[in-house]
């Protein structure tokens, strides 16, 4: 039997869906026992949401203090100290659980498995290397905790339907002073997130400008999708680095994903391949992003994207 | 197994010299398969082709150094040390960072396969062999994309860590560091010594001219072993095989905004 603490990532008031997503590739692992645990300065909310992910068998709160917008060094060692008795402790993909995880990993004195993509065994995974290009199969030893990261895009979301026990969990471990969170600047919270959203339109070089990302922000209006865009349109400083898709950035699965001027390199393409369905929009016939494309249009985008605005407004 | 050492909190380790200024950064550089290979995975599923690729130093660590050339260059710190691990062949990375300004190169020389604990292992051994102040190092490497090295010498050495570093202010024995979220930009501050990783943000890496190739050739680049510095490259985690991702297929090509719409409600998409 596998005994799988996910550790839950929020932002002090909801749940992010990708913890579900984590429950769901635990869930792939015979004989999964599920626990997720919230540290929390106040976990009450998040983890009743948490409680009602279909395959959880109870939902631990580390309520302290110090989880207040809390730092990875500060919840490793309390991550640590719950994970005693359990088999797997996973947590996503995501810059929250990269930073994390593999801090408990090796206060564990284990490697981590990061962005598992599929559950071959409780101990053998799949996840991708080299921007996507490869697929490795990895083995972990059955002797000792299993950490890793969930590549979140690879799982659906589960169903909602549980009402889980949640109980406290006893967290009194010291902590260091050593870090110190300062502040958080957010990017564009009216959008929907893009890990999450159902509908993402992302922007390229080919924009052109900040001033022409407003074209994007009309369709994505009209859609209700998130904003994404390519390395190439934050380096040119068009849009915020929190919106970048692929090997560097955010690996996404909408059911829609409409490229704007993204001509496609595989960099950019490894964070977009489960979208359910890929739409490209560019000039150049010849661009890579056609060859993943369900749906081309071979048009100058600030010709069509005011019409095609109109069209789905 | 034993991880008492790495369990316990201890108080943070005096700075060098109790002085305002790093004394050491340490930095990373992984060789790595260039950027801009497109890999192919061999036919027998036991690895992928890098036999005749071109070789270069990882992105991200460029960063990290090129970062670290900068605080010594404010005069906030006062050497920087080029680190690499592998075969004899990672010299040519250690010496391209020589050529853009690191002013010494360790080279880990193993030919054993290595992971993510390992190589932290290794580092925590350097670190304390040097008494540096700060580690810098790319937030991942572009081959294997695991993410985790970073931070797992942040645990063992029991430092802090300030991952996906996008602004670095080095004041006093605190780091400002602004880091590159999912959700925007976080600051944090920490205790130096510390770890911090790059993003991309960070810096634009410069360019090695060749009056740098040929003095880089004269400065010191050592060599160490495993035995030297007391690890063991005993993996955990071990790859069997390795495959092509699964492909999507060409779709449809549209000719105009009204057959894109059409296509689209056809999926039932909107």
């Amino acid at each position: 039997m596998a005994k799988i603490l996910i550790i839950a990532e929020h932002d002090g008031t909801s749940l992010n869906p990708v913890t579900g997503k984590c429950v769901t590739c635990a869930a792939g692992i015979d004989g999964a026992e599920i626990d997720v645990l919230v540290l929390a300065d106040a976990a009450g909310d998040v983890a009743a949401e948490a409680a009602r992910i279909d395959g959880v068998r109870c939902v631990l709160t580390a309520e302290r203090a110090e989880n207040a917008n809390a730092v990875a060094a500060l919840q490793a060692p309390q991550v640590v100290a719950l994970a005693d008795g359990y088999s797997h402790v996973l947590g996503p993909s995501t810059t929250f659980g990269k930073d994390l995880m593999p801090r408990v990993a090796a206060l564990l004195d284990v490697n981590q498995v990061s962005d598992i993509m599929s559950v071959e065994g409780a101990y053998s995974f799949k996840r991708p290397i080299y921007a996507g290009n490869a697929v490795a199969s990895v083995e972990a030893p059955a002797d000792k905790t299993l950490v890793a990261t969930v590549r979140t895009a690879s799982y659906q979301a589960p169903a909602n339907d549980n009402s889980a026990a949640i109980e406290a969990a006893d967290c009194a471990v010291e902590l260091p002073s050593h870090t110190r969170f300062i502040g958080a600047q957010s990017g564009d919270s009216d959008r929907p997130d893009l890990q999450t959203a159902a509908r993402v339109v992302a922007g390229g070089r080919a924009l052109g400008s900040e001033e022409n990302f407003e074209l994007l922000n009309k369709l994505a209006d009209a859609l209700g999708a998130g904003i994404g865009s390519s390395r190439a349109a934050v380096d040119a400083g068009y849009i915020a680095p929190e919106t970048q898709i692929g090997q560097t950035g955010k690996i996404i699965a909408p059911d829609l994903y409409i490229a704007v001027g993204i001509s496609g390199a595989i960099q950019h393409i490894t964070g977009i391949k489960d979208a359910g369905t890929i739409v490209a929009i560019n000039k150049d016939a010849e661009a890579p992003i056609f060859e993943v494309a369900d749906i081309g249009l071979v048009a100058d985008l600030f010709a069509v994207l005011p019409e095609l605005t109109d069209a789905l407004s | 197994m034993d991880n008492s050492h790495s369990r316990g909190i201890r108080p943070p380790l005096p700075m060098q010299f109790g002085s305002n200024k790093v004394d050491k950064i340490i930095v990373g550089l992984k060789r790595v398969v260039d950027y801009n290979v497109r890999v192919q995975v061999k036919s027998d599923g036991s690895g992928v082709e890098t036999d005749g690729v071109k070789m270069s130093i990882n992105p991200f660590d460029e960063i990290a150094l090129e970062e670290a050339l900068r605080i010594r260059e404010r005069g906030e710190a006062s050497e920087v040390v080029a680190v690499s691990i592998g075969s004899s062949e990672a010299q040519q990375q250690l010496r391209t960072g020589l050529a853009m300004g690191a002013d010494r190169a360790i080279l880990v020389k193993t030919d054993e396969g290595l992971d993510g604990l390992v190589v932290a292992r290794i580092f925590k051994a350097l670190v304390e062999r040097e008494g540096a102040d700060l580690v810098l190092l790319g937030k991942q490497a572009i081959d294997d994309d695991s993410s985790v090295m970073g931070q797992m010498l942040a645990a063992i050495w029991d430092r802090p860590q300030a991952t996906f570093a996008s602004e670095v202010v080095i004041d006093g024995n605190t780091a400002r560091v602004t880091r590159e979220v999912d959700a925007g930009l976080e600051t944090i501050e920490v205790d130096l010594p510390a770890v911090i990783t790059a993003d991309l943000r960070l810096n634009e890496p410069r360019y090695v001219k060749l009056p740098d190739i040929m003095k880089a050739k004269k400065k010191p680049l050592d060599e160490v072993s495993l035995d030297d510095l007391g690890v063991q490259a005993e993996l955990q985690i071990k790859e069997t095989s390795f495959e092509p991702p699964a492909d999507r297929q060409r779709g449809i090509v549209v000719d105009d905004v009204a057959g894109l719409v059409s296509a689209l409600k056809d999926k039932g998409l909107v």
